[in-house]
This record gives structure tokens, sequence and C-alpha cells, in this order.
């Protein structure tokens, strides 16, 4: 029986992921996508199983909410990609350093 | 589980700015260029008109609405006109600067317009689901509107940068909020604080992991020290007209979801949070404060000015005291006055092919325009806090409320800072009065956003020598 302390281990450690991916990665800004869209995954993954374990629909309707946010998050964040990388012509996360101080 | 159609009074504001805001995205599709001033004009007509309905259904009681998930009290209703009158102005004085540069398109307003419908829905949240609704509203209008110049490289990057960290810190407020979900069993704000205090106090490990993620994703939003790392990139990066917006309505809509969140819902905890609050507020002042001083650029330097008042803010806040939230709420629609003003001022110096962003730009302005020279003087001394203007009442109500509850050290580390910080304020001043001009170039005559950045500047000085009137409105709203 998969209990409720497994679910919130795995969205433990699918969140962590996600912050480890944003702030090792060095190289490209759509692993930093990825890896945001990892940490609602992993919230995700908390509200489902509180959800199912305490019998409250509540969770699962936000559930819904939040992947249709990241849906236009994730549209959002591509558009100002592309936009990056025809400004630049690079995605490389060392090169975002025009203003410093 | 019964249906029940919800009282839809509360929110006619939310809807006629919805409305208003998807007719406004299609009939701008057919206005021809020449005429843009149309869409300008229905966006003003908007917020004049959601400022009206929202006085107009502005009732003493609390209402709920939508299984309490919606809130419309006299602090919604306070804050919320306060929006639409700085959105009005952020909106005149874009006006100019989007034209000079040939970016002037429907886009900037509509988007404008969607923010502040995120702005209302978050002022009016009582539930997790509707804040982080409102929220993720309101940043996705700001994130897409940072990166509105299209070909500016600068622009872009700034974007990306917003965009990764304001999504970094949405996932740590759910991650936050489905934690709390668990423990408490429920969405809703009212809920989450009834089986707080009936739970009793005490050390309660995943509750304080809970708080923690929601207060760093707080502090990422508000910008507070050691989150603050898009505040100048992106002040500095966006259109002038864009860092306007973000500088001033949006702190207005942050402060809203911290009461709710953390005075409202996490209200028994306040201890645990207090001190959390206390380190940020203490970087804040800190780290704003003397980086600033380093500054050549007017907008990173106006990027550290707001860490470190909101700095002062989260004081107000973590003073717990009825006094202490009336003064941050004080504080805060002073700050967005002030602000507004602020980069106001250097719209009003930039033109086309011409950023007026450094410092030296503002040199000698007293021999190009002693009026607009004057009124740059009233909105530093603001910022620094000299009396008699409105920054001065605002400090001092946060300083009051933080030595009434005996955290005198406290009061004293900010005066210390607010004086440090009253260097590079005063420097500007300087510049303005006692340096050559370098550019000679006379100031734009007599237009509408002349006439409004006076008032705005004299509202600075008005509101300074008579707060009881915003004070008595700011006291009156708070309820805890």
């Amino acid at each position: 029986m998969i209990s409720l302390a497994h679910y919130l281990v795995l969205g433990a450690i699918l969140f962590s992921l996600g912050i480890a991916g944003i702030f090792l990665n060095r190289k490209n800004v759509i692993i930093l996508l990825m890896s945001i869209e990892l940490m609602l995954l992993a919230v995700n993954m908390n509200f489902v199983a509180f959800s199912h374990f305490s019998g409250d629909m509540a969770g699962q309707v936000f559930v819904f909410f939040i992947l249709t946010v990241a849906a236009a998050e994730a549209a959002i964040g591509l558009a100002i990609l592309t936009l990056l990388f025809r400004n630049r012509q690079t995605i490389n996360v060392q090169d975002l350093d025009e203003m410093k101080g | 589980m019964t249906f029940q159609i919800p009282d839809f009074t509360p929110v006619i504001p939310e809807m006629f700015v919805l409305g208003m805001a998807c007719a406004i995205l299609v009939i701008d599709l057919f206005v021809p260029q020449s005429r843009r001033d149309i869409t300008y004009g229905l966006v003003q007509f908007t917020l004049l008109g959601a400022a009206v309905l929202t006085l107009a259904l502005a009732a003493p009681e609390t209402r709920l609405t939508f299984n309490g998930t919606f809130i419309a009290d006299r602090l919604s209703d306070l804050l919320k006109v306060a929006v639409y009158v700085i959105t009005a102005a952020v909106f005149l004085y874009s006006r100019p600067y989007l034209k000079d540069r040939d970016i002037y398109r429907g886009e900037y307003y509509v988007l404008g317009l969607f923010g502040v419908l995120g702005m209302m829905v978050m002022i009016s949240a009582y539930s997790f689901l509707t804040l982080y609704l409102g929220l993720e509203l309101l940043s996705l209008c700001l994130y897409a509107m940072v990166a509105f110049n299209r070909d500016s490289s600068r622009a872009s990057e700034a974007a990306m940068k917003y965009f990764i960290l304001g999504s970094i810190a949405s996932g740590m407020l759910l991650y936050g909020m489905s934690i709390l979900y668990g423990i408490t069993g429920s969405l809703d704000i009212i809920e989450v604080s009834d089986y707080l205090i009936t739970a009793g106090g005490g050390l309660n490990v995943p509750l304080i992991f809970a708080l923690t993620f929601v207060v760093v994703a707080l502090a990422f939003k508000l910008g507070a020290v050691p989150f603050h790392m898009w505040v100048p990139d992106v002040y500095h990066g966006a259109p002038t007209s864009v860092t306007l917006f973000i500088a001033t309505a949006p702190k207005l809509a942050g402060l809203a979801i911290v009461l709710r969140l953390l005075v409202d819902g996490l209200g028994p905890l306040h201890g645990d949070w207090q001190g959390m609050l206390m380190i940020l507020a203490v970087l804040s002042l800190a780290v704003g404060n003397v980086v600033a001083i380093a500054q050549t650029n007017i907008k990173r330097m106006f990027a550290y000015s707001t860490i470190s008042h909101v700095g002062f803010i989260l004081l107000g806040l973590l003073a717990g005291t009825p006094e202490g939230y009336g003064a941050a709420l004080f504080y805060v629609i002073a700050y967005a006055v002030v602000s507004a003003g602020g980069f106001g001022m250097i719209i009003l110096l930039s033109r086309r092919g011409f950023e007026a962003e450094n410092l030296d730009d503002f040199r000698g302005l007293n021999e190009r325009s002693p009026w607009f020279a004057f009124i740059m003087l009233l909105i530093m001394f603001s910022l620094a806090g000299v009396p008699p203007t409105v920054g001065f009442y605002a400090k001092l109500a946060v300083l009051q409320a933080v030595v009434q509850v005996d955290m005198v050290w406290l009061a004293v580390y900010a005066v210390i800072f607010a004086i440090i910080g009253a260097f590079y304020y005063l420097r500007v001043v300087k510049l303005m009065y006692f340096d050559k001009p370098e550019d000679e170039t006379p100031l734009p005559r007599a237009t509408g956003m002349n006439v409004v950045l006076s008032i705005n500047g004299l509202l600075v000085i008005a509101l300074g020598i008579f707060p009881g009137v915003l004070m008595s409105l700011t006291t009156g709203v708070v309820t805890w």
C-alpha cells in the first residue's frame, strides 16, 4: 500500500530537483523552464495526495488551475525565450549579464 | 454538494474590468495606429468606471462570496481605489514615452488592464486558489510588459530574469500552500486561521516548514533581501513606462496578499513569522540603502531604494499590532504615490532617442525648469523622509509601531540606515540645484502629463502636511 508519506517524499524530491536544476544549470535557459515546470508538477503531486487521503476535492480542483496557469506560463516563457534568442543569438544562461551593479 | 448561485454584487468591479479589457482587446484590432488614443481613452474610462463601481458598492461590513473565496471589505475597497488612481496616472505618464519610441500600442494598455484585474483579485482573495490566480494573472501580464519593447536586448534579458525568478517564487508559494492544505485540510484562509487557533501554539515542524516557503515566496514577490536579485535588473532593463507600473500599483497588491495570507490566515503563527520578517527587514534596509549609493543609473538607484522601502514596510508588518498594519498600509500607499512621481520625472526628461536614465541627466535641472526641479526635490525629500513630506510621516508611523512593541533597537537601526539612504537622495537634489546642465534641451511644455505630474508632486507635500486624512483611512480599514 502506498501511503501519504510516499507521495510527499516523491513530491519533495521532484521539487528539490526543480530547484537544483535552476541553480546548478549554467548552460541553457530551456532547462530552466523545464525545472520550473517540474516544481509545479511536484506541487500538483502534493495537492492530489493530500486531497485523496483527506477526501476533500478542493485540492484536486486547485491542481486543474495550476495546470492551466502553468501552460499559460510556459507559453509566455517560451515567447520571451524566442525574443531573447532573436536579440542575442544565444540562450546561454551565462550570457545574461548585460546589466550589472 | 449543492450548487448555489453566488452573490455577484461584490465582484461587479472585477467583472466590469474583465469585460472592458476583453472588449478593448478586440476594439483595438480595428483601430488604426493614428487613432490609438481611442484605446487609451477606453482604458482610462475603464479605470474610472471601476473606481465608481467600487465606491458605489462599498459597504462598511465585510462580505464574502463564491463560497468564501472572495472577500470585499473596507481594506479591499481602499486598496482597489488606490490601485485605480495610481494606474491611471501610470498610463497617463506612459503615453508620451511610448509614442516617442513607436511602441504606442494597445497591447501595453490591455496587458496593464489585465494586470489591474489580477491586482483586484489579489486584493480580494480569501482562499489560496483565488490568491494564486490573481497573483499569476498580474505576474504573467508584467512579464509580457517587461518584454514589450521587442527590439531591446536589455528588456528581453530583464524579462527572462523576471520570469524565471517570479516563477520560482510562485512555485515556492504553491509548495507552501500545498503543505498548509495538507495540515489544515482547507484552502480557505478563514478555515486555515480557525484550524491554527484551535490547534493552539507550540512548535509544529510541518507548519514551520510551510510557513518558511510562504514567507520566502512573499519576500521574492516584494523584493526583500536576500530575494531581491531580480529587482535592479528588471527596473533597469524594462522600458521606463513598465518600470513605472511595476514600481507602483503591484506593491499595493503585494501588501494585500501579505496581509491576507500572513496576518489573516497565519496570524496565530505571528511569533514564528515575526522573526523571519525581522531578518528580511534588517537585511533589506542595509543592502538597499548601501548599494544604492554606488549606482549611477537612476532606475537602478530607485530599485535599491525600493528594496530599502520594502524593509520599512516589513517593519510595520512584523510589529503585529493594528497600528503596525495601518502604518504599513500608509507607507505602501505613500510609497506608490511618490514612486509614480519619481519615474514620471524620468519619463518627463526622456525624449525620442534619449533616455534620461543616468544621474547626470538630472544635472542643472533647476536652470532648465525650476518648477520640475522643485517637484523632484519634493519627491527626493519624501523618499529620504524629510518633513513635511509624506515620506516622513510614513516612516514615523512605522517606527512608532515598532517602538510600541518594545523593539527600540530595530527602530534605531532603521533610522540609521534611513540617514545613510538620505545621502543618495540628496545627491540628486545637489545635482539639480548646484551643477551646470549638460543637456540644454528645454522640457516639453503644457501637456496633460506636466499637469498630473505637478499634482502628483504637490500631493506628496499635501499628504505630508495633512497626513491625518490618509492615516485615518488606513488605520480605519485594519480590523485585526
